[in-house]
């Protein structure tokens, strides 16, 4: 992009300098050192312990095993819902879209706790749903339901925000190709929607589970946090805190950070797979060099 | 296969593309739509195909009337303008993926690609993604692809569009061979009436989603049935004259028009094409007098050569806009007219359209 010397004379005038510093020592004070105490707490009393804590616990057992799978529960429902709003809002035009796009985002905008509270207000045994839903004999709030439902308000927007552009930028000609070609909607979902959004909906799956497990205000309203029932793995870090069991919280805090970094690691590889898509993209539109050796013209 | 479209109507919003269009188009025909953009031709291709619906209408093909079928049944083969080639596919997936949907045999759909690709002289890139080949590449790809499922009618959008003109106009060659070897029937639009003429059996002129004309290349170029044919073709001298006793006025110079046999003058506006212009020197002995007879006194303003043909700019002595003369270009340097020299034009050939009534004000 820039010019070498341009680069040289940046990293060397004062002012280069003095941004530079700022925003390591930002970065590492804000970012690397807490991330790295965590660590060192964690295994401040050895490897053994920090095991112990994570596995000998019947109640950090359970939550680990709780966000397992309410997180995944959640990351499939957005899933679906991000494939079907996204294809929705990219391929067809209707009265309210525009509305609709910026409801997709209403989670991005809204307190979690607020969602919880809310989520309470609907399914809660005094709430709008509940004597229908005692009646049916299904507990939402103060159970993994309510967990699934919270957890999947916070993360909504990821997968569907993610896809919206891209699949405006693949357009529809390729769809409508498969479709004069003979292929009914679901050949043409399975061989040709989806291998083209398939980094986008990835990168949108990623962000959304690391959310999902990691989600504290809206989760810790709708749980009613019942150690060894309704406490998620964040619920129980927080729990073990209060507790005064710091190496244990520490402990369980340690594996919710391991899931961060390998999440980000995930995310800068598909990032690159999606890059090189988008420049792909942009070659298949462009003109293409009409030079070929191979062939050359067409020949009598 | 023949196709027969009654009546197409087809709005979106306020914006009409099609207005209750009727178009024939036998077995074997290989047929332009030509027009600008926005005159709808596109939406009529996609109709045929069964990509977009008509609001009201009928498509037939063979007497059976298809309206109603989806795009799926039709059995058209759609070549799309920037060719819409499925980019995680290889070339052979490409060319197979008619036939994959359709779950036809593996040694089937191998033979069929492999055929395809030789025909459209891709036999050794089957393996290549769609990024990786070259435009004129790409559009073969399109059209084994389009060709693989067999299909009764062949469309095509801009088929060439896309293409630098070398590579476009051997492929306009080839398509016409192709054609002519299995003859199917084939529509494709174009904006290019060049492309239109040397390739298409027929071409249909459209406008504003209505066709304007429809005929062989050479009725529509000779005999422009509108206005708006005439001015899209392009390259023509337009001029406001009058009509009376079976004549038209052109700077005073008569034509015989015994389609307006009236005595009452009308207004009307006369084309002349400039190859269908004579022009000489203007007999010598000082600047030219009044409009002699059948020519036109007019003064050379410059000479522009565009390789065979040359164009001589002329101004009208009595004024008026510039006057285009096109000479092949041998002949021009033989007559070796100077700017500022006097020159006196004179029609072989020239249409006259009366304006129509409505834009009488």
């Amino acid at each position: 992009m820039t010019s070498k010397p341009r680069h040289a004379a940046t990293a060397t005038s004062p002012l280069g300098l003095l941004l530079i510093t700022g925003a390591v020592a930002t970065v590492g004070l804000l970012i690397v050192a807490p991330l790295a105490s965590v660590f060192v707490d964690a295994f401040s009393n050895g490897p053994q312990a920090w095991w112990e804590a994570l596995a000998h616990d019947p109640d950090t057992r359970h939550a680990i095993w709780l966000s397992l799978t309410v997180a995944p529960i959640a990351v499939l429902i957005n899933t679906i819902f991000g494939v079907a709003a996204a294809w929705l809002v990219a391929r067809f035009r209707f009265p309210g879209r525009s509305l609709l796009v910026s409801l997709f985002d209403v989670p991005f905008s809204v307190s979690p706790v607020v969602a919880g509270l809310a989520l309470v207000l609907i399914f809660g045994r005094q709430g709008l749903l509940g004597p229908t839903l005692a009646w049916l004999a299904v507990k939402v709030i103060f159970a993994w339901p309510g967990l699934v439902l919270a957890t999947t308000f916070v993360t909504l927007p990821l997968v569907v925000r993610e896809l919206i552009p891209v699949m405006e930028a693949i357009g529809p000609e390729e769809e409508m190709a498969a479709v004069s070609l003979g292929a009914n909607g679901w050949q043409v979902f399975w061989r040709v929607t989806l291998p083209n959004i398939r980094w986008a909906l990835l990168h949108g799956v990623v962000l959304a589970n690391a959310r999902a497990m990691g989600e504290f205000g809206a989760v810790y309203v709708v749980s009613g946090h019942i150690a060894g029932a309704t406490d998620t793995m964040p619920l129980r870090v927080e729990k073990l805190f209060q507790e005064y069991r710091t190496p244990a919280s520490m402990a369980v805090a340690s594996v919710l950070a391991a899931l961060a970094l390998l999440t980000l690691v995930a995310k800068v590889f598909i990032e690159r797979q999606l890059e090189t898509e988008s420049k792909e993209l942009e070659a298949a539109r462009a003109p293409g060099a009409d030079t070929d050796p191979t062939t050359g013209g067409l020949g009598p | 296969m023949s196709i027969r479209v009654d009546g197409v109507s087809k709005s979106f919003g306020a914006f009409k593309a099609l207005d209750n269009v009727s178009l024939d188009v036998p077995q074997g025909t290989l047929l332009a739509l030509l027009g600008p953009s926005g005159s709808g031709k596109t939406t009529l291709l996609r109709i045929i195909a069964g990509l977009e619906w008509p609001d009201s209408g009928r498509i037939e093909e063979d007497g059976t009337d298809i309206t109603d079928r989806h795009a799926r049944q039709r059995e058209v083969g759609f070549v799309f303008q920037h060719y819409a080639l499925f980019r995680h596919m290889s070339v052979f997936e490409n060319v197979a993926f008619g036939m994959r949907v359709r779950k036809a045999p593996h040694a089937e759909v191998k033979a069929r690609v492999d055929e395809l690709l030789h025909l459209v002289r891709l036999d050794n890139l089957g393996a290549r993604k769609p990024a990786q080949l070259s435009g004129g590449q790409r559009q073969r790809v399109a059209l084994a692809r389009a060709l693989a499922i067999r299909p009764r009618i062949l469309l095509l959008d801009e088929p060439f569009g896309a293409l630098d003109a070398k590579v476009r106009v051997e492929l306009r060659q080839w398509l016409r061979r192709l054609h002519d070897e299995i003859g199917m029937t084939t529509v494709f639009v174009t904006h290019d009436q060049e492309e239109a003429f040397e390739l298409a059996d027929d071409v249909v002129v459209m406008n504003e989603g209505h066709v304007e004309q429809r005929g062989k290349p050479e009725e529509v170029f000779d005999k422009p049935a509108t206005p708006f044919v005439m001015d899209f073709l392009g390259n023509v001298n337009v001029y406001h004259g009058r009509v009376e006793n079976g004549r038209a006025f052109w700077h005073g110079v008569p034509i015989d028009y015994p389609d307006y046999p009236h005595a009452q003058a009308r207004a009307a506006r006369v084309y002349l094409r400039p190859h269908e212009l004579d022009i000489a020197r203007a007999p010598s002995g000082g600047p030219s007098e009044a409009n002699q007879g059948t020519s036109l006194a007019a003064t050379v303003l410059r000479q522009t050569r565009t390789g065979p043909i040359t164009r001589i700019t002329c101004q009208p002595q009595e004024g008026g806009s510039e006057l285009h003369v096109d000479l092949p270009s041998a002949a021009a340097r033989q007559l070796g007219l100077q700017p500022g020299e006097a020159v006196s034009i004179t029609p072989r050939h020239v249409r006259v359209f009366l304006p129509d009534p409505e834009y009488v004000i």
